[in-house]
């Protein structure tokens, strides 16, 4: 028997926050105040979401009664929060894309497959042994939430579609 | 009958170890031909003087090839190259044979592939029965399984089936050398032929994809080659092997027969897990209603291994 009331859940949080000091500490402020545990932090700097800020991903523990109050006092305190629920990015994908990688702009690839907000990149490993003008490869690691692969699978074939590259997915069935 | 009276048309690395192999099983050839010719003896025709025959003056008789169609037969074993489309001239010749109410053991994919309503229909019309087991896989069962589960009990089959292509994509992996680099060697090895195309650009493992999604279908639902979406390993550079392979993963040409369709792509899987079969070999996974995976692996392609498929299906059909 669980108590569902009060059995702590782990819950993502995506905010996206203004490249300013103390943005950052002030976001997280309301969600130990509601009474949240902070498990993890994703700061990616570097990225920038479509309006331009950073995005923030947020791994809170508590209870399920707790969380809606959480995300309240996050709004409250003018953060802007992306997204918010119980779904974790705990699937893993792994795809090979094979083209002219770096003449198609490959940091614009990788912003594409970022924006795409059932996955998120976790590593990257490029192979272009003969410069830029030749065919070569990447190994991209992606985390996705939950039943997404499909999705996050279908978006990374159009992005890629449109720059000539090719996808080379993982046979998910089988691969378990 | 135990011992069938075989018409074997195409003489080819198949047709002839159908030939050289009958007799073993207990069956006697009373027909060959090839495109040009053909030799017909109701007694049994003398096999290795046939065999020298056409190795030396490339026909097999002085006979016209349709004599071998209106000779006396209990089984018509179509071993002629695949076409495609039309899937002529094999397409008539099963008809012929199943009009004359004679048994057909198919080794060419191209009437099951993209005519195989109107195979059925012909087989409805007929007191002959159709087998194929030879157009998928080689000497490895897989029509034979499918129909001992019942289609009804396979939701999905997956795998390699074009020895060719995944041995480029194992010799690539192992060697860390690029495509053309060991695509010429397989032709130097006579794994590949002159004109790789069919098996690099995937249209061979497809059209086996397509003969078993016809056969898992059971009749509601028909698919031909155009059906099938087909990407071949041409495209693939050695440094994509070697990011896999980091990871410990490889690439596959991997065929999926589903009831949403068929497709043939090259596909990352573990590096040590079942589809991962190196070399020439071939493997099928069949996904059971109660039954879990299955896997069948072996060789999938080479004269007397395909025969070995085309006599176990004359032998059941002489039952």
């Amino acid at each position: 028997m669980t108590d569902t009331q009060s059995e702590a859940q782990t819950h993502t949080i995506r905010l996206e926050l203004v490249d300013e000091p103390g943005e950052l500490l002030r976001a997280l402020e309301p969600i130990s105040a509601a009474g949240g545990n902070l498990l993890s932090i994703y700061h990616e700097r570097g990225n920038l979401t479509p309006r331009g800020h950073i995005p923030v991903e947020v791994d809170v523990s508590c209870a399920p009664h707790r969380f809606e109050t959480i995300v309240g006092s996050l709004r409250d305190a003018g953060v802007n929060v992306i997204q918010a629920g119980s779904e974790r990015y705990d699937e893993e994908l792994v795809v090979l894309l094979i083209g002219h990688l770096v003449d198609t702009d490959l940091s614009d690839t990788l912003r594409q497959i970022e924006s795409c907000s059932d996955a998120s990149l976790t590593d990257l490993s490029l192979s272009a042994p003969r410069g830029r003008d030749e065919t070569s490869s990447a190994r991209l690691r992606l985390k996705t939430r939950s039943g997404t692969n499909g999705d996050a699978l279908s978006k990374l074939r159009e992005i890629a579609d449109e720059k000539g590259l090719h996808v080379i997915e993982p046979l998910t069935e089988a691969s378990q | 009958m135990s011992g069938a009276r075989l018409a074997v048309l195409g003489v080819g690395a198949v047709g002839r170890s159908v030939i050289e192999l009958a007799e073993e099983y207990g069956h006697t050839v009373t027909a060959v031909a090839d495109s040009s010719s053909a030799v017909v003896d109701a007694g049994g025709v003398d096999t290795p003087a046939v065999l020298d025959r056409k190795r030396e003056t490339g026909t097999v008789g002085e006979s016209d090839p349709d004599a071998a169609l209106a000779a006396d037969y209990d089984v018509l074993v179509e071993a002629t190259p695949t076409t495609l489309g039309d899937a002529e001239p094999g397409f008539s010749h099963v008809v012929s044979a199943l009009d004359r109410d004679k048994h057909v053991v198919l080794a060419n994919k191209g009437p099951v592939a993209e005519r195989y309503s109107e195979l059925r229909a012909a087989e409805a019309a007929s007191e002959g029965r159709i087998r194929f087991e030879a157009t998928v896989g080689g000497a490895i069962p897989i029509c034979s399984t499918i129909e001992d589960f019942g289609a009804t009990h396979i939701t999905a089959a997956r795998g390699v089936l074009n020895g060719t292509a995944n041995f480029i994509l194992s010799r690539m992996a192992a060697e860390g050398l690029d495509y053309e680099h060991v695509l010429a060697e397989a032709q130097d090895l006579g794994v590949a032929e002159a004109d790789p195309t069919f098996d690099v650009e995937g249209i061979d493992a497809a059209l086996k994809f397509v003969i078993l999604s016809n056969v898992l279908a059971d009749g509601n639902q028909e698919f031909t080659l155009a059906d099938a979406t087909v990407e071949g390993i041409t495209d693939i550079p050695g440094t994509a092997l070697e990011l896999a392979a980091e990871d410990g993963r490889t690439i596959r040409l991997i065929g999926e027969s589903t009831p949403e369709g068929v497709s043939v792509a090259p596909r990352l899987v573990p590096d040590d897990g079942p589809l991962s079969v190196t070399g020439t070999l071939n493997i099928v996974q069949l996904e059971t209603t109660h039954a879990g995976r299955l896997n069948i692996s072996g060789r999938g392609a080479g004269g007397p291994e395909t025969a070995t498929a085309v006599l176990s299906d004359v032998s059941r059909l002489a039952e």
